[in-house]
């Protein structure tokens, strides 16, 4: 047999349905369960890797296959895949998380023997990879609408997984809701390009808007903004995304916020490069706004989380915007005629797309093993993890670094060449609106900087110091298979952030097909070591050059000890402590005290809340009991979905009084639809 | 643009013997405008060979984060530094980044300085982190904002482009944009190196301090070593501010008589914009933690103005 393309993704397709449908087979042997369907997964993912790698490789010129996976059962609906460039670096970013979330879901899945149905898990997981892959690669509206609902369904089974929670159920019902308010306005959307265009394959629909009536185009652009925004997490879309993230098992977080809502990504830029046509002005700013907005709340909002999963679900928003500010720049620059550019902030969005993919989904595995090891996601219970966790502990630390931005990882180089965009933005226009390209620039650095806070807060509070509670205490090392799957995934930060003039290369033929340009011989200098922005004088970055600038420099440190401090000796002691007897867990700084000077700066956006109760008998200082609670405002919660929620309830009441009960009533109603219908078409 | 080797050398040993030195003339300045004596200006370099003679204590809470962290700040900001033209027009390692990398390669110090003072379990040290990531969040936006304006205007966010442009004849020194981007970017020299009135390097234990209290469980030659790397980063900042705005005598071609004058414009510019430092930690009292944003968010306003000056004053 000859792998091509085609083969492996069917491979990996039929290898994801045989994984789904042996989960529900041995539903009852969980060790079994487990490792055929996450090894079934994790073959496919592979198989699927491959499939795209070796599409991406033949570069620009390379044909993409197209096959039917089987005979249409009615007319009209073809159940048919294809690999266009697109679609290809789409399934090289699910595929490769598939195969280290299923390789880590292997160890970590053996949490719940005994105590939940691995089959289930394992076949709902499958499912969703499945629906996932198809989503990406269906090359018609039908099947991709098809894989998008399945997807959405799993998604929401596997939310709700652990439903004897009831924050597990709310989260589920939450996401359901949100989910499907964005296959509406995705299919509404869809219908209208259909209208357009007659047919609903995905290569018919190329430039489908150059002949569409302007404010028609605009109202699906709309459409497709608010439907896959939410599917990506976008502010003020975003709320489903905190509550389901952190209630998934970590496995499926991983999942979720590595590739879930990229499809909301991939699905905006096949719409919005492929099929809209020449975007006007107000598109681009909209989404660079919008992006921008994203990236600084989504932050700040993980700034006051203490529930490490909850944390990592607002850092999504975060990044979503940042990939939002890539391709939002790369409308504008469509508009304004400047292709090239256009293509680098493309490719800075794609790029930064991948990166987040594989940090958050190193994140969350990593806050997967913290969990299954101390049984909680407050982090004011953690603490002192590295020394019992070590493994786990530097693989978290190189994602908290990567998505830090933070040199020489992949985050580092994605959000240079979004600064780059940006920055020659500045130049393409003479009117005001250039001003939004360094502006967003100045919330882009905001941003990063309160990342890096925000991780410093998440690593320190959960990994270093004393323990704060006996679960962290007597934390243990995480599973093998599971050290593995967060293996792969740090070595993919490594490997994105020094080695991305090579990576670039594999855009090639994803930048030809959506903007016309190839990039990687311009935006790469001196033999592949260093990273330009279009030309070698307006900007170079070499990630690689740097870690072995700083790997040539370490023998100075080391010289100057050997000269001066060689009879030196270490000595192991306490802490000081002020003369006090001794330090305990309580004395530390808290995660919630490490971001209140920026609770504080910010407290007109959160509103903070503040309680102290204390009870006395002499004086205030020597308290017998002490409450203190404190909390920030969800603005959108508050300001927006609250009131909705209560105008939706109270017009639901309005209408009930129509279902009175009474079976003569009813008949009456039907009647009466008669009468008006045959009034209506009868005049 | 190339990787000039012996001038990689040649900056590393710059930048490693200058760095004590500016600090020690910033101290001794203070002192004499404070009416003291003050330390000889070269008592940097002997602390330093002190804390590298004594015996090192290490919390016993601590991990190996907190070990490797002086070593990490140390060689970042010895990378950030040649990265950044000191004497010639092109920096030894320009090609392997411009400002932005810069600034990364700085922040991936203050991260691992952060890390490092939680890590030993101790109030103090969590404080410190907590006010610099604050600190340093808030100055970030300026500081990219003034970056920008600078990289605009020679087109390229490369150091060495941006010097060359400013040599190049009709080059205007204090024009309204890089009158406006330097106050801003000297409003962040001051947070970031925690100069009064942001942070006060004078003071100890006090419940105000915040880069002295991240240090502070550090000992022997790991604190010489953070202590060096702050040095060095001081310096990276302050020929940043110098040589941005003001590129005037670094050497374009390398000649000896080309460097030389170099290395005399760079010194006299150290020492005037070391002069400013200290006038102004002499004349302002320390500010409020939460008045801080204000000053910074002052920064911020100059920095925008000065990017829409580039194109109100054309």
């Amino acid at each position: 047999m000859n792998f091509t393309p085609a083969v492996l993704l069917a491979v990996s397709l039929c290898g994801y349905a045989i994984g789904a449908g042996g989960g529900l087979l041995f539903l009852r042997r969980e060790r079994l369960a487990n490792l055929f369907c996450f090894g079934a997964s994790a073959l496919s993912a592979l198989s699927g890797l491959a499939a795209a790698m070796l599409f991406l490789v033949g570069g620009a010129g390379a044909t993409a296959p197209q096959f039917e996976l089987f005979p249409a059962p009615l007319p009209y609906l073809h159940f048919s895949v294809w690999l266009d460039p697109l679609s290809a670096f789409f399934l090289l970013l699910v595929s490769l998380l598939g195969v280290a979330i299923a390789i880590y879901s292997l160890g970590y899945a053996r949490g719940y023997f005994g105590r939940k149905n691995v089959g289930v898990l394992g076949a709902l997981f499958n499912a969703l990879a499945l629906a996932t892959t198809l989503v990406v690669t269906a090359d018609n509206v039908w099947l991709f609408l098809v894989a998008w609902e399945i997807m959405a369904l799993a998604a929401y089974c596997l939310v709700s997984f652990e439903h004897e929670k009831a924050e597990a159920r709310q989260a589920g019902v939450l996401y359901f809701i949100m989910a499907h308010i964005d296959a509406v306005c995705v299919i509404l959307g869809f219908l209208m390009l259909f209208q357009a265009a007659g047919d609903y394959g995905f290569a018919s629909l190329h430039d489908i808007g150059a002949k569409m009536p302007p404010g028609r185009r605009d109202a699906a652009f709309l459409l497709f903004l608010v439907g896959f925004g939410i599917k990506a997490g976008v502010v003020p879309l975003h709320i489903w995304l905190p509550a389901a993230h952190p209630v998934a098992p970590s496995n499926v977080s991983a999942f979720m916020s590595g590739v879930l809502i990229k499809t909301g990504i991939y699905g905006f830029a096949r719409v919005a490069f492929d099929f809209l046509g020449a975007p006007p002005l107000w598109w681009g700013v909209t989404v660079l706004t919008v992006g921008t907005i994203s990236a600084v709340l989504g932050v700040l909002y993980a700034l006051m989380e203490h529930d490490l999963k909850r944390l990592l679900a607002y850092h999504s928003i975060e990044n979503i915007g940042i990939i939002l500010m890539g391709l939002g720049a790369a409308l504008i620059f469509l508009h304004t005629g400047n292709p090239l550019l256009a293509t680098l902030a493309l490719v800075a969005g794609l790029y930064h797309t991948i990166n987040h993919a594989v940090f958050k989904g190193l994140l969350f595995l990593g806050a997967g093993a913290v969990l299954h090891a101390t049984h909680t996601r407050n982090m004011e219970e953690m603490g002192g993890l590295i020394r019992r966790m070590p493994q786990t502990a530097l693989f978290f630390l190189i994602g908290a670094v990567a998505i830090s931005a933070l040199p020489p990882l992949n985050g580092f180089v994605s959000e240079w060449l979004t600064y780059q965009a940006l920055l020659q933005g500045f130049g393409t226009t003479n009117s005001l609106m250039r001003l939004i390209f360094p502006l967003s620039g100045a919330m882009l650095a905001l941003t990063s900087a309160l990342a890096a806070a925000c991780f410093v807060k998440a690593f320190g509070i959960t990994f270093l110091a004393q323990p704060r509670s006996e679960h962290a205490a007597q934390a243990h090392e995480a599973a093998p298979t599971m050290l593995l799957g967060m293996g792969l995934l740090a070595g993919a930060c490594v490997a994105l952030g020094l080695f991305s003039v090579q990576f670039v290369r594999l855009l090639d033929p994803l930048t030809q097909q959506l903007t016309g340009q190839q990039l990687s011989a311009q935006l790469s200098a001196a033999h592949g070591l260093v990273l330009t922005s279009l030309t070698e004088r307006s900007g170079t970055v070499s990630t690689l050059g740097l870690s072995l600038t700083g790997l040539c420099l370490v023998p100075i440190p080391f010289a100057l000890a050997w000269v001066f401090a060689r009879r030196t000796k270490v000595r192991v002691g306490p802490t000081w402590d002020c003369g006090q007897r001794s330090l305990t867990p309580r004395m530390e700084y808290t995660a919630t005290g490490f971001s209140k000077p920026i609770r504080m700066v910010f407290k007109a956006l959160f509103r903070p809340h503040r309680e102290v109760q204390r009870e006395y008998d002499f004086s205030p200082y020597f308290a017998k009991t002490l409450r203190f609670d404190s909390h920030v405002e969800e603005v959108f919660e508050q300001q927006i979905y609250r009131p909705a929620r209560v105008m939706i309830l109270r017009a639901a009441r309005r209408v009930r009084a129509l279902q009175a009960g009474s079976i003569h009533v009813y008949l009456l109603y039907i009647f009466g639809t008669l009468v008006l219908l045959l009034l209506l078409f009868a005049i | 643009m190339n990787v000039d080797l012996s001038a990689a050398v040649a900056q590393t040993a710059l930048l490693l013997l200058l760095a004590p030195l500016l600090s020690g003339l910033i101290k001794n300045w203070k002192a004499k405008l404070q009416n003291r004596r003050g330390a000889r200006i070269w008592q940097p370099y002997f602390d330093l060979v002190k804390y590298l003679r004594k015996d090192m204590v290490i919390s016993e809470h601590a991990s190996w984060i907190f070990s490797v962290t002086p070593g990490v700040i140390f060689l970042t900001a010895l990378s950030a530094g040649l990265m950044v033209p000191l004497v010639t027009a092109n920096a030894p390692l320009g090609l392997f980044g411009g400002a932005i990398a810069v600034v990364g390669v700085l922040a991936l110090g203050r991260f691992f300085m952060a890390l490092g003072g939680l890590d030993p379990a101790t109030t103090f040290g969590g404080m410190g982190s907590s006010r610099e990531m604050t600190i340093a969040a808030l100055a970030e936006p300026a500081m990219m904002l003034a970056i920008f304006t600078v990289a605009t205007m020679a087109g390229s966010t490369n150091l060495g482009q941006i010097v060359l442009a400013g040599q190049e004849p009709g080059w205007k020194f204090l024009d309204a944009p890089h009158a406006l981007a330097f106050a801003a970017m000297f409003i962040v020299l001051l947070a970031e190196t925690g100069r009064i009135p942001v942070d006060n390097p004078a003071t100890h234990l006090e419940l105000t301090m915040i880069h002295e209290a991240m240090v502070l469980e550090y000992s022997g030659r790991n604190l010489a070593f953070a202590e060096w790397g702050a040095a060095i980063k001081q310096l990276v900042l302050m020929a940043l501010l110098t040589n941005l705005f003001f590129p005037l005598g670094l050497a374009p071609v390398v000649t000896p008589a080309a460097l030389g004058a170099g290395l005399a414009f760079f010194a006299a510019k150290l020492l005037i914009l070391a002069g400013a430092v200290v006038l102004v930690e002499f004349t302002n009292a320390k500010l409020r933690l939460f008045r801080v944003p204000d000053l910074l968010s002052a920064a911020f306003i100059l920095a925008t103005l000065a990017l829409v000056s580039t194109f109100l004053f054309r």
